[in-house]
């Protein structure tokens, strides 16, 4: 793992960051306060703590490159462009919604933004990424595929398989992913290393011949460094590269749970002592870029933008009744299918 | 109109859509270098290169996913399994992410995908060989299920699940394949959720899909020489199904009958007799009755494998018993 110089990032641009990522933990903290006011349904599942991962990797990426993230997968989108009150209203079972409504937490999808989605079964949408990047190279062109995936998926047959052929198809020069593993040491109450006979996670894609590193996933700076230089290879050789990032989520795997009988507090203040927010922060104040009064109007901005978000997902509409029927084929009549 | 094998009117199929459409391609365990394991896709690695004749490792929960990606980003992947069977492997994909994606992407991406291969039993293969899955992939809405049992009807269906833009599952048997019939040339298409009327007749219909139309027919003619005379119709397309012109059917000869290869707790049939039981209660002169396969694992000895499945026999007496 590289530690990093400041220099890859000028002021600006880490600005820029620091305001997403403010914005994003508090976007998730209030999805938490509404999920525990019954608005949001179902499972939730918070990124706070890994937003360097998503910033470092999504900074370098083109308009048309496109992502596949797991069902932790409200910030990919944001950071990409996606009206954050759309993914709010969805997260509402709102007919607003990024899904209108029939996707909720788990299943964000914004294609405009080259977001294909958030999926519920872990390591299940690796081999979608990989036959996603095949499709990306079947006519020639340089797009490339994120495939975010976490500690968990590492061991499902799903990842080996869609690794493997991702090797495979790379030798050719017709797999242009980037695999991101973000290793948060926990899958939901399974420590790493009461799952993975081999903790190193990045090694596991030694099998598959594609090159693999890890970084440290608390460091927007030091990911975005490593993520610029995969992604410009990855780009241009065709051929799949993974990265580890060892970091840490603050919340409980989902919402509902009441118990974490798996860790101690102290090991999440650790953590939070490398938050990725106020490392920046550090950064900045230390460059002269923030004080007291702009980090002030940065967190309002944030509020405000969240509130207008909670806004426009409490005032939209259900999704109609009519809507039950649509969506589930594309070439077929709305009734075809029924008895 | 030329007479095919089935196996033929298959490829023949795959080279047209494939020479009219650049984004198909194939994917699957030993297609290319070998050829298929029953020789559908023979040639087509040296006609189209293996970008597009894509020899898969033995990975069916990965290709299927992966063929569910290409799909999503506009291929058109007709991926082939060695038999049905192994699909039970990448059953997570087809039933977690092809049927379902589209849906709760609230309509952002479909999967015009198309999985083909034999479906059912075999000789002797024992139990993890021989089994028809039409019912698990008929459960699950976001799929179309059809299972094409004559040449023509294998031309028309493949050509309407790769120009279409939804999950195909394409259940062929591996018993059909050398099977010869007449194919129609050119753009010729049978729609999905269309059955066929595979034989005219006054006293009963009989409700087939599959390799059990020419068990049925046989019997049939068998029946016809003392004076019983089926309607046979082939469902061709599972999901949708095609309950229109059944029920039309059964409206006029009064009686069904219901063939399936699989077992009947939960199956096909059961589905079907119970909408029978529904839109025709009033026109029916007799319970409506199934032809199943026994509700065993398939066992590997000759006599016991061919006690546990429907057949010509079968069929014709439980025809006799509902004609009465």
């Amino acid at each position: 793992m590289k530690k990093t110089q400041s220099r890859a990032v000028d002021t600006e641009t880490l600005l820029d960051w620091y305001r997403k990522m403010v914005f994003v933990r508090r976007f998730e903290e209030q999805a938490e306060r509404s999920f525990r006011r019954g608005k949001v349904g179902g499972y939730l599942h918070l990124y706070s703590g890994q937003e360097a991962v998503a910033i470092g990797f999504i900074a370098p990426l083109r308009a048309d490159d496109i992502l596949f993230g797991t069902y932790r997968d409200h910030v990919y989108p944001i950071l990409r462009g996606t009206d954050p009150g759309a993914v709010m209203a969805e997260l509402y079972g709102k007919a607003t919604g990024v899904c209108k409504g029939k996707g909720g937490s788990m299943h964000i999808f914004d294609v405009a933004h080259g977001f294909y989605g958030g999926y519920g079964v872990v390591g299940g949408h690796v081999p979608l990424a990989v036959g996603a990047a095949y499709a990306l190279r079947y006519d020639p062109g340089d797009r490339v595929c994120l495939c975010f995936l976490g500690d968990g998926a590492i061991n499902t047959g799903a990842f080996h398989e869609g690794a493997n052929m991702a090797g495979l198809w790379g030798r050719d020069g017709l797999c242009p992913v980037v695999f991101i593993v973000e290793n948060n040491l926990y899958g939901m109450g399974t420590s790493v290393p009461r799952s993975s006979a081999e903790t190193r996670l990045a090694s596991r894609f030694d099998s598959y011949a594609i090159p693999n590193e890890q970084v440290d996933g608390m460091d927007p700076v030091a990911v975005y460094e490593v993520a610029r230089r995969v992604i410009d290879d990855v780009r241009r050789t065709g051929r799949p590269h993974a990265v580890e990032a060892l970091t840490y989520r603050y919340a409980a795997h989902g919402a509902a749970d009441v118990r974490q009988p798996y860790r101690e507090k102290h090991e999440i203040e650790e953590w939070r002592r490398r938050d990725p927010i106020v490392t920046v922060e550090k950064r900045l104040r230390a460059e002269g870029a923030l004080d007291d009064a702009k980090v002030a109007e940065i967190e309002t901005a944030a509020d405000r933008q969240v509130e207008a978000a909670v806004a426009f997902a409490d005032a939209s509409p259900e999704p109609l009744a009519e809507e039950l029927f649509t969506d589930i084929y594309a070439g077929l009549p709305v009734d075809a299918h029924r008895a | 109109m030329p007479e095919l094998t089935y196996r033929d009117a298959l490829k023949t199929t795959l080279i047209e859509e494939m020479d009219r459409d650049p984004h198909v391609l194939l994917m699957g365990e030993d297609i290319g270098v070998y050829g298929g394991t029953f020789l559908v896709t023979e040639g087509l690695l040296a006609r189209y290169g293996s970008k597009r004749v894509v020899d898969t490792p033995i990975a069916e929960l990965g290709f299927i996913g992966a063929g569910i990606g290409m799909a999503m980003l506009g291929l058109h992947p007709v991926i082939e399994v060695m038999t049905w069977n192994f699909s039970l492997v990448g059953a997570d994909q087809i039933i977690q992410n092809a049927a379902k994606v589209r849906y709760f992407s609230g309509g952002q991406v479909s999967v015009p995908m198309v999985i083909r291969g034999p479906n059912g039993t075999g000789v002797q293969l024992s139990a993890q060989h021989s089994q028809a899955l039409e019912a698990l992939y008929g459960h699950f809405p976001g799929l179309v299920v059809v299972s094409p049992a004559t040449p023509a009807d294998a031309r028309g269906l493949l050509r309407s699940a790769i120009r279409g833009s939804d999950p195909v599952m394409f259940l062929e048997n591996a018993s059909l394949y050398g099977t010869r019939g007449e194919v129609p040339d050119g753009d010729y298409l049978v729609p999905f959720g269309s059955a066929a009327q595979a034989r005219e007749g006054r006293d009963i219909t009989v409700v087939v899909h599959g390799r059990m139309r020419a068990a049925t027919l046989a019997a049939a003619a068998q029946l016809s020489s003392d004076g019983i005379e089926c309607e046979v119709i082939d469902l061709r397309s599972l999901r949708p199904l095609d309950m229109d012109s059944v029920a039309e059917s059964v409206r006029r000869t009064h009686r069904a009958v219901v063939i399936e290869e699989q077992q009947a707790l939960f199956g096909v049939a059961a589905e079907i007799v119970t909408q029978i039981y529904e839109r025709c209660f009033d026109s029916l002169d007799a319970p409506v009755v199934r032809v199943s396969g026994e509700d065993v694992p398939m066992p590997y000895a000759r006599n016991l494998e061919r006690l546990a499945q429907p057949n010509e026999v079968k069929i014709a007496q439980a025809i006799r018993r509902t004609v009465g």
